[in-house]
């Protein structure tokens, strides 16, 4: 299935889609869904006509609460996970034995793709109830025969112990655990040499946290991503190369859209992600939201496979508009970091000056290196401006304010002010 | 020796918005540091403040403790004759050295006035300077 040609793909593909649709009409909400868009599953006939299909939205299958999306029959459903439901009700997914199989291949693929087998001791560092991510990985690991140790989360010395005494060789978790687990094993003056392998996911996660794992673990670590609507982890997944994560296109349909007009983004183009799971049984999804920012790579792999995904970038909830380009706050972050004279802190106001939109970036400089002088501060400003402008293609005002001066945020930080809307 | 007539302005970076000089002038008020002399330099949205001070040293904690980002800057203050010419003499004599003035601000105080000086090569304006004549204010400005 890696290298299958990219004809005998879109073949499998549409079969799939279409019998997709039709696992879907069992269910109330897309009967309904379908009927208002007027297409029928015998209508598509190529994949580009998934575009006459409508979206499904997070607040569609948590408005099913519990088991309203569900196309098959309760007796045949084995299992049973929900979503985190930070917001109102959980969101309820359902696993036939089939699809169980499915994840556990997915997942299978994905550990073989980095080069783990059956020689590999394997501690699942996650939590084993309702999420996703520790059951679906401990029976992906088990079908490919690796040595499984469910140690699931807590108990850190306890977790250190086990590596160094079983000799684990990959570990997964979440890349904030994994940071932990470093800071304890270095005050227990451990080295965990066993360690080769981490697999980080279930949070986004930079590359230079990538590069300290990497230096206090002393493993290769992989992006791993997916979403408990497509079955949990599996879905998209770093290959060797680490440039990119690859889907699994004989399961996964995969669009990127423009999340404000719902218009498809050329390859390349950075967007949501819109997936429409091809062989889910329980819970048939079409054109799902996940909100997740991303862009196709078209440039291919090194490694030969099929077409990868960005690491993702950001949510799309957070997408800005201006001047008719999509900018996404995550972007701005990413140049802003990457530069040694940017200080912690920064927000951007987006204002509307005669009928143009106008982004002026407030940037903290940082507290080392300045020089007095004015003409090096100048030239920062417009190193700023012009790397802001490679990355967004969009000209920005860079406001160069002190260290310390923006305000400080203790949960999720509000960087983006939008003062469009008072007009 | 043309070390001792090296003198540590101080530049702090300011934003360009009210308040912002009252808060660098006050929290000197507060430390009890005097302001010989100082010039604003502004350039998009932001600019640097430059002072000499009787307490250089004192001053850069000060303001570095409060949060301003501030650094020491090499110039050199030459007495100036405080009637017409005054200037013409002492740029007259970098302009023939082939120094270049990077920046410069002058004071008129109680013992003449003083032109600061921000040029490219301090050393070599200061042995033009003296050898032509010119009287430069010393290191240590509060003796």
């Amino acid at each position: 299935m890696e290298t299958i040609r990219p004809d005998e793909l879109a073949d499998l593909q549409l079969k799939r889609l279409k019998w997709s649709l039709h696992q879907a009409q069992k269910v109330g909400l897309y009967q309904r869904k379908l009927k208002e868009a007027g297409v029928s599953p015998d209508d598509i006939r190529t994949l580009d006509d998934v575009e006459k299909l409508p979206f499904t939205y997070k607040k569609e299958l948590r408005a099913g609460y519990p088991f309203g999306l569900f196309a098959t029959p309760l007796k045949e459903i084995v299992r049973i996970h929900t979503t985190s439901g930070t917001t109102g009700k959980p969101t309820v997914v359902g696993y036939t034995r089939q699809d169980l199989e499915n994840w556990s291949e997915l997942i299978a693929r994905n550990m073989t793709m980095i080069g783990l087998g059956e020689d590999d001791i394997f501690q699942n560092a996650v939590n084993y109830g309702l999420f996703t991510g520790g059951l679906g990985f401990h029976y992906g690991a088990e079908k490919i025969g690796m040595t499984v140790i469910p140690s699931a989360t807590g108990n850190t010395r306890r977790q250190i112990e086990m590596i160094e005494d079983f000799g684990v060789t990959a570990i997964h978790c979440t890349p904030s655990y994994a940071l932990h687990i470093a800071e304890v094993a270095e005050s227990m003056g451990k080295t965990l040499d066993s360690l080769k392998t981490g697999i980080f996911g279930a949070e986004p996660w930079s590359e230079s946290m990538r590069t300290e794992l990497e230096r206090r673990l002393g493993v290769k670590a992989y992006d791993s991503y997916g979403l408990s609507e497509m079955y949990g982890p599996g879905v998209a997944f770093e290959c060797p190369e680490r440039d990119g994560l690859h889907i699994w296109h004989d399961f996964y349909l995969t669009e990127i859209i423009d999340p404000k007009t719902g218009e498809r983004l050329a390859p390349g183009e950075r967007g949501e992600l819109v997936i429409t799971p091809l062989v889910k049984e329980a819970l048939p999804l079409v054109r799902y939201r996940t909100g997740d920012v991303t862009r196709l790579m078209d440039d291919g792999c090194a490694c030969g496979r099929g077409p990868k995904i960005e690491r993702i970038t950001g949510r799309s909830d957070d997408m800005l508009v201006i001047r008719g380009i999509n900018v996404f706050p995550s972007q701005i972050e990413h140049v802003l970091r990457a530069l040694p004279e940017v200080g912690e802190q920064f927000i951007v106001y987006i204002d509307r000056v005669k009928h143009l939109d106008e982004m002026t970036i407030e940037v903290e400089m940082s507290r080392a290196g300045f020089s007095g002088e004015l003409q090096d501060l100048a030239r920062m400003q417009k190193k700023i401006t012009g790397e802001l402008h490679n990355t967004l293609g969009l000209r920005t005002a860079v406001k160069l304010v002190e260290p310390g001066s923006l305000p400080r945020f203790e949960g999720k930080a509000k960087r983006v002010v939008d003062r469009r809307g008072a007009i | 020796m043309e070390k001792s007539y090296i003198v540590k302005q101080i530049s702090i970076f300011s934003e360009n918005r009210p308040g912002r000089l009252a808060a660098i002038a006050g929290a000197l008020r507060d430390a009890g540091i005097n302001i010989f002399a100082f010039s604003i330099a502004e350039a998009d949205g932001f600019g640097v403040v430059r002072a000499l001070v009787d307490q250089p040293d004192e001053a850069h904690r000060t303001l570095t403790d409060l949060g301003f980002r501030v650094s020491f800057t090499d110039v050199i203050g030459v007495k100036m004759r405080d009637e017409p010419g005054g200037l013409s003499d002492i740029a007259s004599i970098l302009g023939d050295a082939g120094i270049n003035i990077e920046y410069a601000y002058a004071y008129s105080g109680r013992d003449g006035a003083v032109l600061i000086l921000r040029v490219d090569q301090v050393e070599d304006a200061i042995r033009q300077i003296l050898g032509r004549g010119g009287e430069l204010l010393k290191a240590s400005l509060s003796g």
